[in-house]
């Protein structure tokens, strides 16, 4: 049987890797698992000229092979684990020419495990401009590696690096580095017990063994004797191989790279001095922040509209062109809103996606967390907690995963449980239709729209909250190892917008079949539990409506509307909602929205869906869900049901409930154990209960 | 005594003020210089500091070519003469 060849892309952060593997993929990618944990693993398939398929996988960017963090850890795994699926035929290195010491290590590392590997020298341009000339045939000359040299932003040299993926036979690197006669016989000792070729992988199978995938704990007990019996020092002996390794890196960057004492970087230095200023820096940080929310409801607004209006339009078409039966009003009344309400988040989704991408692709991303790093020090987090806490505005399972970055545990800890605070993408669409209610359309101070005002308040709020968290849960968890910091600040750079543009592409699409898949299926089963009711209220509801009314003249028109509700009032859905009215009347609630709450606890941006649903029973109007929510009426106080009070209220309850079941599950696989979700669920809930039981008593 | 002398002697990576530079020595703390070092904080190599940021921590360097950003604390842990 012929095995599709795998091809592990490995580099150094900020080293191009991204923008290599979109440029041999495309939109050929998928996004999965990798085995037992949850770290993002990117795939793709690429078509060589020969006709052959090979797999391209992604791994995280790393300095080392020795693991610092959970990202990190994924490298060591794939490459030292033989028996592992992802482990592969051939590794590309790719490398930064422009800081060609740093980047060379980690190649340096990966070739003495034996894995064939081709050199990537990307960036070469940059080198220059920087005064550093480097001769991609003496790396090749002095390493003995096939060594490609490669724009991964235009994609020139791509050809060559995919005819040298052809070659199938590619001889193991020589090995580079060489251990002690100790480490020798300590990894004599290794080889025969564990049945290892390769020396460089028993060593690090030494020094390592705490974190070797598949060891049992014989294994492990019999290195740490070995290594006390010989009085071994893992710590020292790592860092005589990190000095031996860059000497070697010495000698062939004085054969490869010429210097010019000309340093040309002065772009860079200069946008820091701005970026980084003591007021600009955080004024530019705000500026950002606030132009990506005002971007996202002033440019989303009207596609979403038209979504709105298209979905709506379109069930109505449906009712009256298709035979009236169970099957119609299943398709124009649960159906289409529920797609409806997936397809209208994608414009906001997609714009969010947009500047978190470009705020990382420019090195941006950076200077935030750079900027930000004591402020959040002060809260039990780390400047890398900003990455998350940002992303978490778009979706906080990204976010959280994104928090595999942070090296300290308790920090990437409280990091996870304040994300699913800040406010995702999908409290959106019910801020905004909540917002729409109750905040007139009007501009302040000329320019600024008062709902995006309005909307951002919501964001500051999730924001603050997350932040007072994570002060008051660095007094409840323990600090277990040092925390430290250490990281690089690239150049800037423009944004490669293929890179951005398949971003967008492949958040939006993960986002509409994974989320759309639920709230489809939500939409349906609600549509069932509104339609259908135990006994014959449902089925005979103009009888018994007829009989309620004791003989009273009404119009056809009101009748119908008084029917539906007594139809609604009296399916499972509305006899559920009943229930739990006296739960939530404190907060302002009453049972129509008590429905969207549960149904909501699969996924937020159910709720919107559920609202459509709910109000679309019956009704044969072509009407918007907006539309339809402000004209419902209050029956105890006979005005509108969506008073401001209520509506902030509500808000208030979906900015600090945990009301999603992904990353519920994400966490217990982060965290591994079910402690952290469920404090999560149990914290985040009554909070907001509490919450919106003050504003909405406040207010009313 | 005397040994509490040559530690007050020895500079280290966080007394560098803005465009001042060193050679690195040494280091005070063993795990953080295995990080450390893999990063390109070679002993001998020169280090320099660029920028600080606005609440004087964390510090940005110029190393091995690149701009490396450490906390103060760390940078403690690097000796330079």
């Amino acid at each position: 049987m012929k095995t599709v060849r795998k091809i592990a892309l490995l580099g150094n952060p900020n080293s191009g890797k991204t923008s290599l593997f979109n440029q041999l993929t495309g939109l050929n990618q998928k996004v999965g698992n990798f085995p037992g944990i949850t770290v993002e693993k990117k795939t793709g398939a690429c078509i060589l000229d020969n006709g052959e398929k090979i797999e391209i996988i992604d791994l995280p960017g790393t300095y080392s092979i020795y693991p610092k963090s959970l990202d990190e850890k994924v490298v060591f795994d794939t490459l030292t684990g033989t028996t592992n699926p992802d482990h592969p035929d051939l590794a590309i290195i790719i490398v930064d020419a422009s800081n060609i010491k740093r980047n060379l290590l980690l190649f340096t590392q990966i070739s003495d495990l034996g894995i064939p590997v081709i050199l990537v020298l990307n960036m070469l341009d940059v080198a220059t401009n920087r005064g550093q000339r480097v001769s991609p045939t003496a790396i090749a000359k002095f390493f003995s590696v096939p060594t490609i040299s490669l724009n991964a932003r235009t994609g020139q040299g791509l050809e060559l690096l995919k005819k040298a993926l052809e070659i199938h036979e590619l001889d193991a690197p020589k090995s580079i580095f060489s251990t002690t006669k100790e480490e020798q016989d300590l990894a004599v000792a290794i080889t025969k017990r564990f049945d290892i070729k390769n020396s460089y992988f028993a060593h690090l199978l030494l020094i390592q063994y705490q974190n070797f995938p598949g060891l049992s704990e014989e294994d492990k007990f019999f290195i740490k004797a070995l290594i006390e019996d010989n009085k071994f020092s893992p710590e020292l002996s790592q860092s005589r191989e990190i000095l031996e390794r860059y000497k070697v890196i010495d000698e062939a960057i004085q054969e490869a790279v010429v210097y010019n004492l000309y340093e040309n970087r002065n772009f860079t230095e200069r946008l820091d001095k701005i970026f980084t200023h003591k007021i600009f820096g955080y004024a530019i940080f705000f500026g950002v922040m606030f132009l990506i929310f005002q971007a996202i409801f002033a440019w989303a607004t009207a596609p979403m509209d038209w979504i709105d209006s298209a979905f709506s339009a379109l069930s109505l078409s449906i009712k009256s062109h298709l035979p009236s039966g169970v099957l119609t009003d299943l398709l124009s009344e649960g159906v289409v809103p529920g797609i409806g309400g997936v397809v209208i988040f994608i414009p906001q989704i997609a714009l969010l996606f947009a500047f978190i991408a470009i705020l990382e692709e420019t090195g941006y991303m950076s200077r935030v967390v750079f900027l930000m790093d004591k402020i959040m020090r002060k809260f039990g987090l780390n400047g890398k907690s900003v990455v998350p806490l940002i992303s978490g505005v778009a979706c906080a399972i990204p976010a959280i995963m994104a928090a595999r970055t942070i090296d300290n545990l308790r920090e990437r800890l409280i990091t996870i449980f304040v994300t699913p605070l800040m406010s995702c993408s999908a409290r959106l669409p019910v801020y905004t239709i909540l917002i729409a209610l109750v905040v007139p359309d009007e501009k302040v101070l000329g320019i600024l729209s008062l709902q995006g005002v309005a909307l951002m308040g919501m964001y500051i709020l999730g924001f603050v909250m997350s932040i007072v968290t994570a002060a008051i849960l660095q007094f409840l968890i323990k600090a277990k190892s040092k925390s430290y910091f250490v990281m690089e600040l690239p150049l800037y750079k423009f944004p490669r917008w293929k890179n951005v543009g398949i971003t967008i592409i492949e958040k939006s699409k993960t986002f509409t079949f994974e989320a759309g898949k639920i709230i489809l299926a939500i939409s349906i089963i609600l549509w069932v539990a509104a339609s259908f009711g135990p006994g014959d209220k449902v089925k005979n509801a103009e009888e018994y409506v007829k009989k309620s009314m004791n003989g009273a003249e009404i119009s056809d028109e009101d009748f119908e509307v008084k029917v539906s509700a007594f139809k609604l009032e009296n399916s499972f859905a509305g006899i559920f909602g009943k229930a739990l009215e006296p739960a939530i009347k404190p907060l302002g609630y009453d049972w129509k929205i008590g429905i969207a709450l549960v149904t909501s606890f699969a996924a937020r941006e159910v709720f919107v869906g559920t609202m459509a649903t709910i109000y679309s029973i019956g009704s044969d109007e072509e009407s918007t869900i907006k539309s339809r929510m402000r004209s419902e009426i209050n029956p105890d106080t006979g005005k509108e049901m969506y008073t401001p009070a209520v509506a902030l209220s509500l808000m208030v309850f979906y900015a600090f409930a945990m009301q999603c079941m992904s990353t519920l599950a994400v966490v217990k696989k982060e965290t591994n154990s079910w402690k952290w979700p469920m404090l999560q669920l149990l914290y985040m809930t009554g909070l907001a209960y509490v919450s919106s039981f003050i504003v909405y008593q406040l207010l009313s | 005594m005397a040994f509490q002398q040559i530690f007050i002697a020895m500079k280290n990576v966080a007394g560098l003020k803005r465009g001042e530079s060193g050679i690195i020595t040494g280091f005070t703390d063993d795990i953080i210089s295995l990080k450390l070092m893999e990063m390109g904080c070679l002993p001998g190599s020169p280090i320099k500091m660029n920028f600080a940021a606005p609440l004087g921590d964390p510090i940005s360097y110029d190393i091995a070519g690149y701009n490396l950003t450490l906390r103060v604390a760390e940078a403690c842990a690097i000796l330079i003469e």
